[in-house]
């Protein structure tokens, strides 16, 4: 009688397993996202009606000296602490790949820091490392130098938090570990074989089939770093000082959406960061083709 | 042989170098809490020199008569609902993804994907707006309910990795065996999938507990407060004098994350190695 019994409830079926999830995507994403760009193009302080003002919002950031500050601030520190960041991962990586003895316990000391590095707790104890009477400055005195406030010097600021961006290169470490480890040996010994040295063998071998593990931790280090809040905000007490050194995108977008309501114009900000931050991964993924290797 | 053992060494020293400055500021941080604040910053071993117990006691007392146990119970609080709810929203959807077969799979997977990559920055002020108008302010509602609707992505792709390599042959025999894809789910696919089901539960629980900017937008109320808010406001509160309490607070407050650490390191590298090598 039925031609296809549970045809239909096989979808049913399916929906049913993801409704969570479709709720959640329509009610907590869909549905926000197309607000924020409806009130990036409002004037709206959360008691007032959002009046429409076109692109005022968009035009008007960049006339606004800390909203460029906090662009500033934040290129700076994807562009040093990213590249920082990967080059010690692989560096220390390839320290530790294949027979080397206790690779767990490194592995474990230098993956810690990562698993503490976004906590409130990190970002309090480096405000205090690095002050002008903190530990970095006593040890820096033990060699005769002389210290200075690095937090609260406008200079150094900001590079207090690309050192705790650089300490948490546990993470990408580990993943890639796991790649090296992919990495078939008998490669190695017919190169080996064939005359081929130590850096002939890491940049004909390792690096180009390291290539997709590099890009995957470069299109995530980077949208990871352009959305960094918590260190900034607790290293400088959330004022994003002193000068807006540290005042990071998401934190002047916090405080001109949530400290002054200002929610039209942060609004504008976010749709502008989604903007860059989905160019950038565009431009990488597009290039990849030239530089990271697939084997299929 | 010489030479290649004098390599090995090199190594190992810089490695224990490295291993020893990565660890130093952990470390003193935690001799830190055990030394009287006028000791504090002139030391800079990692022993310390007037040791005492008085910066845990003075800490625990908290802020305005509310204690940091209660500060760690609300964590613990918010961080238990999260991880059932990243379970249930995520195994369910995982599943759905892994091993059911319905129309338009591939498109909602193509944007699950998405949105891993999207910034909070776009959806998190009509959010503040809507759990505003709900009331839900200096609530746990909207910290717990995006987990129940599974927004964290990663883990639902953790979950599909996870469950397409359960072999098939297991849900043909359960099917002759009379059971449907809910039975199957609950009792075939769920149990088989306890490393993926443990490794969301760590990362929840370490994110969940890290997750500040959010716990600062939604919970002003010191009764609600968790454990990364009190830290915060305590040195506001206590302004520049009491180091040696804040940072026995501080070492109290990473003691579980390490605690996790410790017991389920396997998964936390197999989850990190999921996450970066099959994506």
């Amino acid at each position: 009688m039925h031609t296809r019994p549970g045809a239909w409830k096989k979808h049913a079926i399916g929906y049913m397993f993801l409704a969570p999830w479709l709720l959640g995507l329509l009610g907590l994403t869909a549905v926000p996202m197309l607000s924020s760009l409806y009130l990036s193009f409002t004037d709206y302080e959360m008691f007032n009606r959002p009046q429409w003002v076109g692109w005022q919002n968009y035009t008007r950031m960049f006339s606004d000296p800390q909203f460029l500050d906090s662009v500033r601030v934040t290129v700076t520190y994807v562009t040093v602490s990213v590249p920082l960041q990967l080059l010690t991962a692989l560096a220390v990586a390839l320290l530790l790949n294949r027979g080397v003895r206790g690779l767990g316990v490194y592995r474990a000391v230098f993956y810690v820091p990562s698993l503490f590095g976004g906590s409130v707790a990190i970002g309090l104890l480096w405000q205090r490392l690095f002050g002008g009477d903190g530990v970095f400055n006593h040890i820096l005195a033990l060699f005769g130098i002389q210290g200075m406030n690095w937090v609260s010097s406008p200079q150094t600021a900001l590079y207090t938090l690309v050192v705790l961006a650089a300490w948490q290169f546990g993470a990408p470490m580990v993943i890639f570990l796991a790649g090296l480890k992919q990495i078939p040996v008998e490669l190695y010994e017919a190169a080996t074989i064939d005359g081929a040295g130590v850096m002939a063998r890491f940049f004909r071998i390792t690096l180009p089939l390291l290539t997709p593990i590099l890009f995957f931790n470069l299109v995530m280090q980077i949208i990871h770093a352009f959305q960094v809040f918590t260190p900034a905000y607790v290293v400088s007490n959330g004022t994003g000082g002193p000068l807006d050194a540290t005042l990071f995108y998401s934190l002047y977008l916090y405080q001109a959406g949530f400290v002054n309501f200002r929610m039209g114009y942060a609004s504008a900000m976010a749709w502008l960061l989604l903007a860059v931050v989905a160019v950038i991964s565009g431009l990488l993924f597009a290039t990849s083709r030239k530089w990271v290797y697939y084997n299929e | 042989m010489l030479q290649r053992n004098s390599v090995r060494l090199a190594k190992h020293a810089v490695l224990v170098v490295l291993g020893f400055v990565m660890l130093y500021p952990l470390l003193w941080m935690v001799s830190s809490s055990f030394n009287e604040d006028t000791e504090i910053f002139r030391n800079v071993s990692l022993f310390p020199n007037a040791p005492t117990l008085q910066n845990y006691v003075h800490g625990w007392a908290g802020l305005s008569g509310v204690t940091f146990g209660r500060f760690f119970l609300n964590s613990f609080f918010i961080v238990a609902l999260c991880v059932v709810g990243n379970l249930i929203a995520c195994s369910m959807a995982g599943y759905a993804f892994a091993r059911l077969d319905f129309a338009l799979r591939r498109v909602w997977f193509a944007v699950m994907m998405v949105t891993l990559m999207l910034p909070f920055h776009v959806t998190v002020i009509p959010q503040y707006i809507v759990f505003n108008h709900l009331e839900l302010v200096n609530t746990y509602w909207p910290l717990v309910l995006p987990k129940f609707l599974g927004v964290e992505g990663f883990f639902i792709f953790l979950m599909v990795q996870f469950m397409r390599n359960i072999p098939r042959e297991l849900d043909e025999a359960a099917l002759a065996d009379g059971c449907g894809p809910v039975r199957i789910y609950w009792y075939l696919i769920l149990p088989l999938s306890v490393p993926a089901i443990i490794t969301t539960t760590i990362f929840t629980f370490i994110w969940t507990w890290n997750d500040y900017f959010s716990q600062l937008l939604y919970i002003s109320n010191l009764h609600l407060y968790t454990v990364a808010l009190a830290l915060r406001q305590f040195v506001d509160t206590m302004g520049q004098t009491s180091w040696g309490a804040l940072f026995a607070m501080s070492t109290l407050s990473l003691v579980p994350l390490f605690a996790v650490f410790l017991f389920f390191q396997r998964y936390l590298i197999e989850g990190i190695v999921a996450g970066g090598l099959k994506g």
